[in-house]
C-alpha cells in the first residue's frame, strides 16, 4: 500500500529523472520537503537547480513557470494550496491559457501546476477553498482532480506530457490516505471519467475528496437496498461528458456531489448538461450535494455542517428515489 | 559632442526610426477609416527606444514586450504586411489575425508578444531566462515595459526572483512619464525609478531616450554585462509618448503645451539634424529612406488588404495542442 504523497513523490521521481527539461518549484518544496511532505528528498537526489525554493511570489513564480515552458523546460510548478494560487490568477488566465491562442498557434506552454485544494481540517475561510471550478472556467488550461492513489502518479505524468498547461488539484485530505500503486500497468486517459462502483439506481457524480465520501454513501445505500453507482470525473476540463451521459441514461437519476459552493459550480454545469442532454431519461430532479453557501468556519461541527458528508449524499439520493 | 558613429550604423538607425514613424502615422489613419480597430496604441515619439535597443541586441536574443510594441516588433524583423494585416485581424498576420495591434508575435525571431496586462510580461521574461539559464544557453531576455508597470507586485517579485536565481534578463523601462493617463509623480512614490532596482541589487542606470545614439550604446552596454555575468541589469529609458494613450484618449490629464515642449525634441528630427549638421548624410539619404518606408507601408496595406479571413469554422483553433470540443 502506497500513500497519496508518495504515489504523488515516485511520480516527481520518475519525471525528474527521465526528462532534463523536467524542474520543480514551488513554496517550500525544497529543503522543508514541501508542506505536505510530498516532495521529501527531493531536494536531495536532484540538487538545487532542478528542485528550487521560490520566493513567496505566487503571481511570479507561477509565470516564471510559464515562461520556462514557452522556452523549452518542461516545469512543474507547486502553488501550496488553490487558496494562494488565487494571486497567480493573473499569470494564469492571461498568459497560460490564451499564449498559444494569442500567438496564432506559434508558442505553447507545457507546464504542469499542483496544488493542494478543499476544506476538512479546520484551517479556515482563507485555507480551505475548493476552487477548481474557476479554473475549469478557462478554454485554454486543463483540470485534473486525482481522487486515488494510483490518479496522483498517473495524472502528474499525463500533466508534464501534455503539451498545453494542466493543473492537477490534490484535496488536502487525501494526503495520507493508501492505496495500491502499480507504476508498470498503462494507466487509463486521464481525460476519462471512471465509474468506480456499478449500480443501477442512481448516479453519484463527484471528483476529488468528495469521491471517497460518494463511494461511502453508495456503501450506506446499498445496504438500504439502494444500487449507486459512482462517477468519479477525473478530468474537470474537458469534461468527460459521454461517461456522465450513460451512467445517467442507466440509472435516470443522478446526485452530484461538489465541494465548491452551488453557486456557479461544477455541480452546476453537470446539472446543465444532464438538463440538454439527459432530460427525458431522468426519472427525477437532478440533486446537488455542495458547500453551504457561507466561507468555510474554523468550529469543526461547523465546518462539517457546511461542506458536503455521507448522510447528506445518502439524503439527496434516497429523495432522489422518491423516499428521502 | 561630436557623434561617434559610422555612417551606415547611423542610416540603419535614422532608417528603422522613421520606418516606425511611417507605420504609426498610417496605423492612426486606417483606424480613422475602421480599418484597424480595439486598441491601437502608437510609439510616435518613443522610437529612439526601440530602435536603440532593438539595434543593440543580438538576433538571437528573446524579446518581451508591452501593448506599445509594433516599433520593436518591426525592427525585430517582423513585414510590415504582417504586422498591418494583424492590425486588420486577417489570417496573414503574425499572429493570425488572434490577436491584433497588441499581442504581435514570431516565434522564429524569439518574438514574445506583445503583452497587454501592465507587468505581466515580467514573470514570463524571467521564465524563458531561467530556461536558458538552466540550458546554459548564452542568450539574454530583453523585456520591455512602461513605468506604470513599476507599480505593479510583479515588477518587484521578478526584480527579487530574478537576482535571487541570477537570471539574465536585461529589465528595460521605457518611462513614457505616464502610467495610462496618471503622470509619474501621481503614480508612484519615488519618482526615481531606477532605485527600485537598486533596493533588489540589481544594478541599474538611466539614460535620454529620445537620443538613438545613447540608447544604443547604453543598451548594448548593458546587454553585454547580462551576458558576460549571467545576472539581471536595468535600464530607464527616459522617453516622451507624443500621442495619445490609445486612440479613445481624449488626453484631458496633460496640457498641449506640454505635448509640444517634447515635439521639440523629437528623436527622428534630431537624429537627422545632428547628422546633416555633422555631414554625415545628405537630404538624399534621407528622401531616400522616406521614399522606400513609404514603399513598405504600402505594400504592407495591400498585403492586409489582400489577406483572408480566417474561416469562422476554425473559430477553436489554437486553443489546445488538439482540438478538444
Amino acid at each position: 500500500m502506497t500513500a497519496y504523497r508518495d504515489a504523488v513523490r515516485t511520480a516527481l521521481q520518475t519525471l525528474l529523472r527521465e526528462d532534463e527539461r523536467v524542474f520543480f518549484m514551488g513554496e517550500d518544496v525544497g529543503r522543508y520537503g514541501g508542506p505536505y511532505a510530498v516532495s521529501k528528498g527531493l531536494l536531495e537526489e536532484f540538487g538545487e537547480d532542478r528542485v528550487r525554493d521560490t520566493p513567496l511570489c505566487e503571481s511570479t513564480f507561477v509565470g516564471a513557470g510559464i515562461g520556462a515552458a514557452i522556452g523549452g523546460m518542461r516545469p512543474i510548478v507547486e502553488v501550496m494550496t488553490v487558496n494562494f494560487s488565487l494571486l497567480a490568477l493573473d499569470q494564469i488566465v492571461n498568459n497560460a491559457a490564451v499564449m498559444r491562442h494569442m500567438s496564432g498557434g506559434q508558442f505553447e506552454v507545457p507546464i504542469a501546476v499542483r496544488m493542494a485544494t478543499g476544506g476538512g481540517k479546520q484551517i479556515a475561510a482563507q485555507h480551505s477553498h475548493s476552487l477548481e471550478n474557476w479554473y475549469a472556467h478557462v478554454p485554454g488550461i486543463k483540470v485534473l482532480a486525482p481522487a486515488t492513489v494510483q490518479d496522483a502518479h498517473d495524472m502528474l505524468l499525463a500533466a508534464v506530457e501534455d503539451p498545453d498547461p494542466v493543473f492537477v488539484f490534490e484535496h488536502q485530505m487525501l494526503y495520507g490516505v493508501e492505496g495500491e500503486l502499480d507504476t508498470e500497468a498503462t494507466p487509463p486517459s486521464p481525460w476519462k471519467a471512471i465509474v468506480r462502483r456499478p449500480g443501477t439506481d442512481v448516479s453519484l457524480i463527484a471528483y476529488g475528496g468528495s469521491m471517497h465520501k460518494a463511494l461511502d454513501a453508495a456503501e450506506e445505500l446499498a445496504k438500504e437496498g439502494v444500487s449507486a453507482e459512482v462517477v468519479d470525473l477525473r478530468s474537470l476540463r474537458p469534461l468527460d461528458k459521454e461517461t456522465i451521459l450513460e451512467s445517467v441514461r442507466r440509472t435516470h437519476r443522478a446526485v452530484v456531489i461538489d465541494e465548491a459552493w452551488k453557486t456557479g459550480s461544477l455541480a452546476s454545469e453537470i446539472s446543465a448538461i444532464l438538463a440538454e442532454d439527459a432530460f427525458y431519461d431522468l426519472d427525477a430532479p437532478v440533486e446537488r450535494v455542495c458547500t453551504v453557501e457561507v466561507p468555510i468556519p474554523y468550529a469543526k461541527h461547523l465546518e462539517e455542517a457546511a461542506i458536503p458528508q455521507v448522510e447528506g449524499i445518502v439524503r439527496a439520493a434516497k429523495r432522489s428515489m422518491g423516499s428521502g | 559632442m561630436k557623434l561617434d558613429i559610422s555612417r551606415d550604423h547611423a542610416l540603419a538607425l535614422l532608417r528603422d526610426m522613421i520606418r516606425i514613424r511611417r507605420l504609426e502615422e498610417k496605423s492612426a489613419e486606417l483606424y480613422a477609416k475602421q480599418k484597424i480597430r480595439g486598441f491601437l496604441h502608437l510609439y510616435i515619439g518613443e522610437e529612439a527606444v526601440g530602435v536603440g535597443a532593438m539595434h543593440a541586441l543580438r538576433k538571437d536574443d528573446n524579446i518581451v514586450a508591452t501593448y506599445r510594441e509594433h516599433g520593436q516588433a518591426l525592427v525585430r524583423g517582423i513585414p510590415a504586411g504582417e504586422i498591418m494585416a494583424e492590425m486588420y485581424g486577417k489570417a496573414n498576420g503574425c499572429s493570425g489575425g488572434r490577436g491584433g495591434s497588441m499581442h504581435l508575435f514570431s516565434a522564429e525571431r524569439r518574438f514574445y508578444g506583445g503583452h497587454a496586462i501592465v507587468g505581466g510580461g515580467l514573470p514570463i521574461a524571467v521564465g524563458l531566462a531561467l530556461a536558458d539559464k538552466m540550458k546554459g544557453e548564452s542568450r539574454v531576455t530583453a523585456c520591455f515595459f512602461g513605468d506604470g508597470a513599476t507599480d505593479e507586485g510583479e515588477f518587484h517579485e521578478s526584480l527579487n526572483l530574478a537576482a535571487l536565481w541570477k537570471l539574465p534578463v536585461l529589465f528595460l523601462c521605457e518611462n513614457n512619464k505616464y502610467a495610462m493617463g496618471t503622470a509619474l509623480e501621481r503614480h508612484v512614490a519615488d519618482a526615481e525609478i531606477a532605485d527600485n532596482p537598486r533596493a533588489y541589487g540589481v544594478p541599474a542606470d538611466s539614460v535620454n531616450g529620445m537620443d538613438v545614439v545613447a540608447v544604443n550604446r547604453s543598451v548594448h552596454n548593458e546587454a553585454e554585462l547580462v551576458r558576460e555575468t549571467s545576472e539581471p541589469r536595468f535600464l530607464e529609458l527616459r522617453t516622451y509618448r507624443f500621442r495619445a494613450h490609445s486612440m479613445y484618449d481624449a488626453e484631458l490629464y496633460r496640457t498641449k503645451e506640454e505635448v509640444e515642449k517634447h515635439k521639440k525634441h523629437d528623436p527622428i528630427e534630431g537624429f537627422q539634424n545632428r547628422l546633416l549638421a555633422e555631414g554625415l548624410i545628405e537630404q538624399a539619404d534621407i528622401d531616400a529612406i522616406e521614399a522606400d518606408a513609404a514603399k513598405e507601408i504600402a505594400d504592407a496595406v495591400e498585403f492586409a488588404e489582400q489577406g483572408e479571413w480566417e474561416p469562422i469554422e476554425d473559430i477553436t483553433r489554437h486553443v489546445y495542442a488538439r482540438d478538444l470540443s
